[in-house]
């Protein structure tokens, strides 16, 4: 692998940039493998370079059923933060920040991260007291938190609507160290680094089946045909239910359609991510100058990755309360993605009860900030075949021991972040 | 925008509609469900990539329970009909 520097740049230059080595491998596959990871976006991609870089194992296959970050790696709204209260996800999202403020020079591939902050919105007294609960919960955890009144919120994004009569802004959370940070790059740094380390990464290979012998997996049917493994680990959100079930194991998990939009570029004009959770909106700006935002789920299972007319409304509506001054703004593009919505919106990272298989997956609204950490701890489960601390509580039997991880407190629904 | 053939409202828009879930679903006895039939009722799901059974509430229109047939990868509906005493069940 050649290193990416200023002077790789400059030597590329003189002769016109078109010696350029390819940044990964087209392998075709082998016959077996010590671990197979199925899906080829980012938490597949982090997990393969992980296990390679922090365990040595590296005969390693990634398979992808379309192309690289094809998935929901290239289509969520690109948001990284850590601003949970329940401890299990304060301590698994802020680890993921972690390797997200290490992770340009990691790889020696530019994510862009970018650390502008992520402020929630306050419209109430209840939503500030709850928000002042979860500030004080993540700062307990060591994680930054700063609550803003009015005056605060209206200094750093000042043009707000701060008239509004249903919406008036009484302050916010905002999380600093929170921001963005440019999703195809990811999934293209994560493969780079883990093809360097002998890690075969093969595209266009769909896996049909998955391989029994008793209580164990024995590889995987895949249309580029059948591929023998010790371990098999799913990266695969959006059809995690599905892989799982080509093994005989039903998941608390549903397949919903969330939308995300992104509209023609513009000059600099919001500087952090703001979120919206009175009526469900959270918008950035790209480096390129375009606004990125979603809002809801299109609000029945769909496996379809393309969105409804009303929700698009919907998000459009949510948006001109707080930013009425983007009601001439033109879209530029839109498009869906298929979530893994688990019954309480925190993920699975476990083995499971057939030997052999790993799951990462119910990612929820949340995949994006994840895939760092992800990576990093599903590499552990599979390397060590235990979980490591982080993820010892997104075990798959939780929900039948009760010990759901609910952030939102909102019960048995497939809905919630 | 899904179209959903309401049996006593004729073709309707879906926004007038709330979605219910799997309606395959079968509630176990309260005296006599087993710990693993509550965790399959509560928590475990089918997720089919393909037809599903699912309710939807008229919610803005007669407010009758349907089960409705509908593919969740093309949105093609086959079959509704009234949920009557399977949502209860």
């Amino acid at each position: 692998m050649s290193h990416y520097s200023i002077f790789s740049l400059a030597k590329h230059a003189l002769s016109g940039h078109r010696n350029w080595s390819p940044a990964w491998r087209d392998p075709a596959p082998k016959p077996a493998y010590d671990v197979i990871i199925v899906g080829g976006g980012g938490h597949g991609l982090a997990t393969a370079y992980y296990l390679a870089k922090e365990h040595g194992i590296t005969n390693v296959a990634v398979l992808e059923k379309g192309w690289l970050g094809g998935g929901n790696t290239g289509r969520n709204t690109t948001i990284v933060r850590s601003n949970y209260l329940l401890d299990a996800n304060a301590h698994f999202y802020e680890k993921s920040l972690k390797l997200w403020e290490e992770l340009s020079q990691d790889l020696n591939y530019n994510v862009m991260f970018s650390q502008r902050g992520v402020l929630n919105l306050c419209h109430s007294d209840a939503q500030m007291d709850a928000a002042r609960r979860r500030g004080n919960a993540m700062r307990l955890n060591g994680i930054d938190a700063e609550l803003f009144d009015r005056e605060q919120v209206r200094a750093f994004v000042p043009h707000l609507n701060f008239d509004d009569q249903r919406f008036p802004i009484y302050g916010g959370l905002m999380q600093r160290r929170g921001g963005t940070a440019r999703h195809d790059a990811v999934a293209w740094g994560f493969a780079r680094g883990a093809d360097s380390r002998g890690v075969d990464i093969i595209q266009n290979c769909e896996v049909t089946g998955i391989r029994r012998e008793g209580d164990r997996v024995v590889g995987v049917e895949t249309t580029r045909g059948y591929i023998g493994a010790k371990k098999i680990g799913l990266a695969v959100a959006g059809h995690t239910n599905r892989l799982t079930q080509m093994a005989g194991l039903r998941l608390p998990i549903e397949a919903h359609l969330l939308q995300a939009f992104v509209s023609e570029p513009l000059k600099p004009l919001i500087n952090t991510v703001i979120t919206f959770g009175a009526h469900h909106f959270y918008i950035s700006q790209s480096d390129k100058g375009g606004l990125v935002f979603g809002g809801d789920l299109d609000g029945y299972n769909s496996f379809a990755q393309r969105g409804n007319l009303p929700v698009v409304e919907d998000v459009i509506h949510a948006g001109l309360a707080i930013f009425p001054n983007l009601s001439r703004l033109r879209l530029l593009r839109h498009w869906g993605g298929v979530m893994d919505m688990t019954m309480d919106g925190s993920p699975i990272i476990a083995k499971t009860p057939v030997e052999g298989l790993f799951v990462n997956g119910g990612w929820c609204y949340g995949g994006f900030k994840a895939t760092p950490g992800s990576g990093w701890v599903f590499a552990y489960t599979l390397a060590h075949d235990r979980p490591h601390p982080l993820n010892a509580a997104f075990t798959i039997e939780r929900f039948a021991q009760g010990r759901v991880i609910d952030e939102k407190g909102a019960g048995p629904v497939p809905g919630a972040h | 925008m899904i179209r959903i053939s309401c049996p006593y409202c004729g073709l309707r828009d879906h926004t007038e509609f709330t979605y219910g879930g799997d309606a395959t679903l079968r509630r176990p006895d309260s005296e006599t469900g087993s710990d693993a039939a509550w965790e399959d009722y509560v928590y475990l799901r089918d997720d089919p990539k393909g037809p599903h059974q699912e309710y939807w509430h008229h919610v803005q229109g007669c407010r009758a329970w349907l089960v409705v047939s509908r593919d969740t990868v093309t949105h093609a509906i086959t079959a509704v009909r009234p949920a009557g005493e399977e949502a209860v069940r």
